[in-house]
C-alpha cells in the first residue's frame, strides 16, 4: 500500500543525504520526494510517499525516527488528510489542438500559465490521482515535458506536525 | 575565560571527558591535533601502524570496558583506511568516536590533496556524524559525540574536522560542557510496565520457556540483573555469540550460544520451545536460519532498546522497547510478588533439555592421541584451563572463532571479545592490543589464523613499541578454515584459493619483532608450550599451532532448514 510520511528534520548540511540514503541501504522504495524549510528556520519539512507492506512500512518508520536529524515524523496515510502536488506541463499547442488543451485544462481546473505560437505551459494541483489523470488526458495531444514537485501533505482538522 | 585553539580544545575535551587512550596515526590534516597531543600528557596516544588496527583497538577496549574507544586518523586514505573498523563497530553497536582530520575548509569539494568525503563514504555504517563548521563549536560537538556513542543502542560517531578549525592562531573560549541535549534524540531506557506485565505472566505460565539473550545485555550491563532473572524462574538460557558472557556458561542453566554453530541443546531447546524471551539480541540470519521454520511453536516476548530491531526478521508477540537492564529489574519486582512458574511442565522440559544434551555429550570431536595432530578444539580447552578460564578472549574470523566461542566457557562479560556482526577479519590482534592496554594486568588471548593474522601482523611494531604483551594463539591449519568448510560441504572440496600456499615461517617473524614465539606440532608439545607462554602476563608469545585441518565446526545448521535441522559431525545430522 502507498504511503505518505511526513518528515520534520534538522535544518543541517547532510541531513537529507541520512534519509534518501537510508531508503536506498535498506531497500525500501520511494516514489516521489519533497523537502522545504518551515517557518521556523532550524527545521525542514520531508514528504516521501512509499510502498509497501505494513511490516515493511513500520520498518521504514522506525529507521526514520532513529536518524538523529529527525525531529519527528507522521504516516499521514494512517488518518484524514490532504495530498497535494503540483505540475507543470508542456504540451504541443497547434491548429485545433490549441484549443482541445484549453478545455482539458479547464476541465481539470489547470492554468495555463506561458503561451508561445506553438506551446502552452499548463499548471495544476491535486492529488497524484488527479495529476496521473491528466497526463493520460493530454498525452494524445502530446506532452512535450513535465515536471512535478513530488507529494505535499497534511493531517485534516486539529492534528499537528510539530516540536 | 579560557582562550584555546581548536587544536588543543579537542586534546583538553578528551581530558575533561575522562579519556586516558586513543589510537591513531598522523597525517597532514591532522597535524595540529598531533601537536596539541604532543603538548599535553593527559591522554595516551597508541601510534598504530595502519588506521584500521587503530579502530580495532578502540573497540577491544570499548567492548571490554564499556566505555566508548576513541580514534584520531588524518583525512583521505587515514580515513577510508579506519572504514572497516568503524563497520566493524556499528554492525556490533559499540561505542566509538573517530575524529578525522579533514582538508581545509575552502578546498573541501575541489578534489584536494587527501580529500575525501569521509561522512558521505561512513553514512550507512555510523550512529551520526558530524562536521564542525567553526572552532567554537568544537567543544559542544565532542560531547555530542561521546554521548550518542554511547547511549541508546550503542555505536561508532564520526567527527570531520577540517584542518583549518585547529589552526594555532585562531583561539575561541573553552568550556567543557557538562551536559547536552539533542532534542530529537531521547533514547528509551524503561520499558512499557503494562508489556513488562504481559511478558512476565506469559513467562510464569510457560512450558517450555527458552531465553536467548545478546549484545544488548552485554553492553547494557545487565548480566547480573539477567542472571538473577534466570535463575529465580529457573529456565534454561542461550545466548547470541555477541551475548556469550551475559549469563554464566559454566551454569547447569546455560545451553551455550545458539544459531549456526551453537550447540546441538540450545537449538533443539528453541525449535521445541512454547515461548522464547529474547532479550538485546536480533533475530540476526546468523541466528534463526530460515526465518520461516524458526521456533513454530514458540510465542516471543522481544526486548531491545532500538524499536527497529523488534520484529525486523520475526515479528515479536510482545514487543518492549527498553534498556535490558531496566526491563530485567522491573521483571525480576513483578517476579517476586507472582506465584511461582509451572513447575511441573518446567521439570519435564528440563528432561527434554538433559536427554538433548546427553546425546552429544562426549561426541563433540574427537581429541588427538600422542603423536596425532592436535584439534584445534583440544587447543582452545587447553587454553581455557591455562588461564583458569578468566582471560579475555579477542578471535579473528573463521572456524578458530567459532572453536574459541565453543570451548573457552565465559563466566563473566565484556570477555569475549569478536567481530559477530561484520565478521571482520584482522580484528583479533589489535582488538586485543586495544584490550591489554586498557586491562594490563589481565591476560589477554588472541585466537586467530593464518589468513586473518595476516591482515593486522604489522601490529607487532606497535606492541613492540608500547610494550603491550598479548598472547597469540594461531591455530594454523594452513588454509582458511571455514572457507575450506564450506567448500567441502558445498563445492565437493574445490578449494578454490582457501589454500594458503607460501605461509611465512611465524617463529622467525615473530622473532624479527623481538617476541618469543613457540611452535607447536604435536599432542606432546601443547601443556609445556602453553606454560611457558603464560608464565608471564606481560610478555607478548606467539604460539604458532598446528592443527589438524580437515577439522569442520560442527554442529552446524542446514542451510534454509530450521532451527533443530543440523550436521552434527562430517557423518551425521539430525
Amino acid at each position: 500500500m502507498r504511503h505518505i510520511i511526513s518528515i520534520l528534520l534538522e535544518n543541517e548540511p547532510g541531513a537529507l543525504s541520512r534519509v534518501v540514503g537510508l531508503f536506498s541501504q535498506r531497500n525500501f522504495n520511494i516514489e516521489t520526494l519533497n523537502v522545504a524549510p518551515t517557518e521556523d528556520p532550524s527545521l525542514s519539512r520531508l514528504t516521501v510517499t512509499t510502498v509497501g507492506d505494513d511490516r515493511v512500512i513500520e520498518q521504514i518508520t522506525k529507521h526514520l525516527n532513529k536518524l538523529i536529524d529527525v525531529v519527528k515524523l507522521v504516516d499521514l496515510t494512517e488518518g484524514n488528510h490532504i495530498e497535494r502536488e503540483l505540475m507543470l506541463v508542456k504540451v504541443k499547442a497547434l491548429g485545433a489542438a490549441r484549443d482541445e488543451v484549453k478545455r482539458t485544462a479547464d476541465i481539470f481546473r489547470a492554468q495555463v500559465v506561458d503561451v508561445t505560437p506553438s506551446v502552452y505551459t499548463v499548471q495544476i494541483t491535486g492529488d497524484a490521482g488527479k495529476l496521473d489523470a491528466f497526463v493520460q488526458a493530454m498525452a494524445p495531444i502530446g506532452i512535450l515535458e513535465v515536471a512535478r514537485t513530488g507529494v505535499s501533505g497534511i493531517a485534516r482538522g486539529d492534528k499537528l506536525l510539530t516540536l | 575565560m579560557e582562550l584555546l585553539s581548536g587544536a588543543d580544545m579537542i586534546a583538553r575535551f578528551l581530558k575533561d571527558e575522562g579519556v586516558e587512550r586513543i589510537y591513531g596515526y598522523p597525517g597532514g590534516a591532522a597535524l595540529h591535533i598531533y601537536d596539541a597531543l604532543f603538548r599535553q600528557d593527559s591522554v595516551q596516544h597508541i601510534l598504530v601502524r595502519h588506521e584500521q588496527a587503530a579502530t580495532h583497538a578502540a573497540d577491544g577496549y570499548a567492548r571490554a570496558s564499556g566505555k566508548p574507544g576513541v580514534v584520531l586518523v588524518t583525512s583521505g586514505p587515514g580515513a577510508t583506511n579506519a572504514v572497516t573498523g568503524i563497520a566493524t563497530a556499528y554492525m556490533d553497536s559499540i561505542p566509538m568516536v573517530v575524529l578525522c582530520g579533514q582538508v581545509a575548509s575552502h578546498l573541501i569539494g575541489e578534489d584536494a590533496f587527501q580529500e575525501t568525503d569521509i561522512v558521505g563514504v561512513t553514512r550507512p555504517i555510523v550512529k551520526h556524524s558530524f562536521s564542525i563548521r567553526h572552532p567554537s563549536q568544537i567543544p559542544e560537538v565532542l560531547k555530542k559525540a561521546f554521548y550518542l556513542a554511547a547511549t541508546g543502542r550503542p555505536g561508532p560517531v564520526v567527527v570531520d574536522i577540517p584542518k583549518d578549525m585547529t589552526a594555532p592562531t585562531e583561539r575561541y573560549e573553552y568550556v567543557y560542557p557538562k551536559k547536552v541535549k539533542i532534542r530529537s534524540y531521547n533514547p528509551v531506557t524503561r520499558g512499557h510496565s503494562g508489556q513488562i506485565r504481559k511478558a512476565v505472566d506469559m513467562m510464569l505460565k510457560a512450558r517450555r520457556p527458552v531465553f536467548y539473550t545478546g549484545g544488548g545485555v552485554v553492553t547494557g550491563g545487565a548480566s547480573e540483573a539477567l542472571t538473577d532473572l534466570v535463575q529465580r524462574l529457573g529456565f534454561p538460557i542461550t545466548t547470541t555469540l555477541m551475548g556469550i558472557g551475559g549469563y554464566p556458561q559454566g551454569d547447569r542453566q546455560s545451553l551455550g550460544w545458539l544459531g549456526m554453530h551453537g550447540s546441538y541443546e540450545a537449538n533443539m531447546a528453541m525449535h521445541h520451545a512454547d515461548l522464547i524471551v529474547a532479550i538485546g539480541a536480533r533475530f540476526d540470519d546468523r541466528v534463526t536460519n530460515n526465518t520461516s521454520k524458526f521456533c513454530p511453536t514458540a510465542k516471543i516476548v522481544h526486548v531491545d532498546i532500538d524499536p527497529s530491531s523488534i520484529s525486523k526478521t520475526v515479528r515479536a508477540d510482545v514487543p518492549i522497547v527498553g534498556a535490558a537492564g531496566s526491563v530485567i529489574n522491573e521483571m525480576i519486582s513483578l517476579v517476586q510478588e507472582r506465584e511461582a512458574t509451572n513447575a511441573e511442565a518446567l521439570g519435564e522440559w528440563w528432561k527434554s533439555i538433559e536427554g538433548w544434551r546427553g546425546e552429544r555429550e562426549g561426541k563433540l570431536y574427537e581429541p588427538s592421541k600422542p603423536g596425532e595432530a592436535l584439534k584445534p578444539q583440544e587447543v582452545v580447552e587447553a587454553v581455557y584451563r591455562a588461564t583458569r578460564g578468566e582471560a579475555f578472549v579477542t578471535t579473528d574470523v573463521g572456524q578458530h572463532q567459532m572453536f574459541a566461542a565453543q570451548y573457552y566457557k565465559f563466566a563473566k562479560p565484556n570477555r569475549f571479545i569478536t567481530s559477530g556482526g561484520l565478521g571482520t577479519m584482522g580484528f583479533g590482534f589489535p582488538a586485543a592490543m586495544g584490550v591489554k592496554l586498557g586491562y594490563p594486568q589481565d591476560d589477554v588471548v588472541c585466537f586467530t589464523g593464518e589468513g586473518s593474522f595476516q591482515m593486522m601482523m604489522q601490529e607487532l611494531s606497535t606492541c613492540k613499541q608500547f610494550d603491550v604483551g598479548v598472547k597469540i594463539v594461531n591455530l594454523n591449519n594452513g588454509s582458511l578454515g571455514m572457507v575450506r568448510q564450506w567448500q567441502d560441504l558445498n563445492y565437493k572440496s574445490r578449494h578454490a584459493h582457501s589454500y594458503m600456499e607460501s605461509l611465512p615461517d611465524f617463529a622467525k617473524l615473530i622473532e624479527a619483532y623481538g617476541f618469543t614465539a613457540i611452535t607447536v606440532k604435536t599432542h606432546e608439545e601443547l601443556a609445556p608450550a602453553l606454560e611457558r607462554a603464560f608464565a608471564d602476563t606481560n610478555e607478548l608469545v606467539f604460539l604458532d599451532i598446528y592443527v589438524d585441518p580437515f577439522e569442520h565446526v560442527y554442529p552446524m545448521q542446514v542451510p534454509l532448514g530450521s532451527m533443530r535441522d543440523m550436521l552434527l559431525s562430517k557423518t551425521e545430522r539430525t
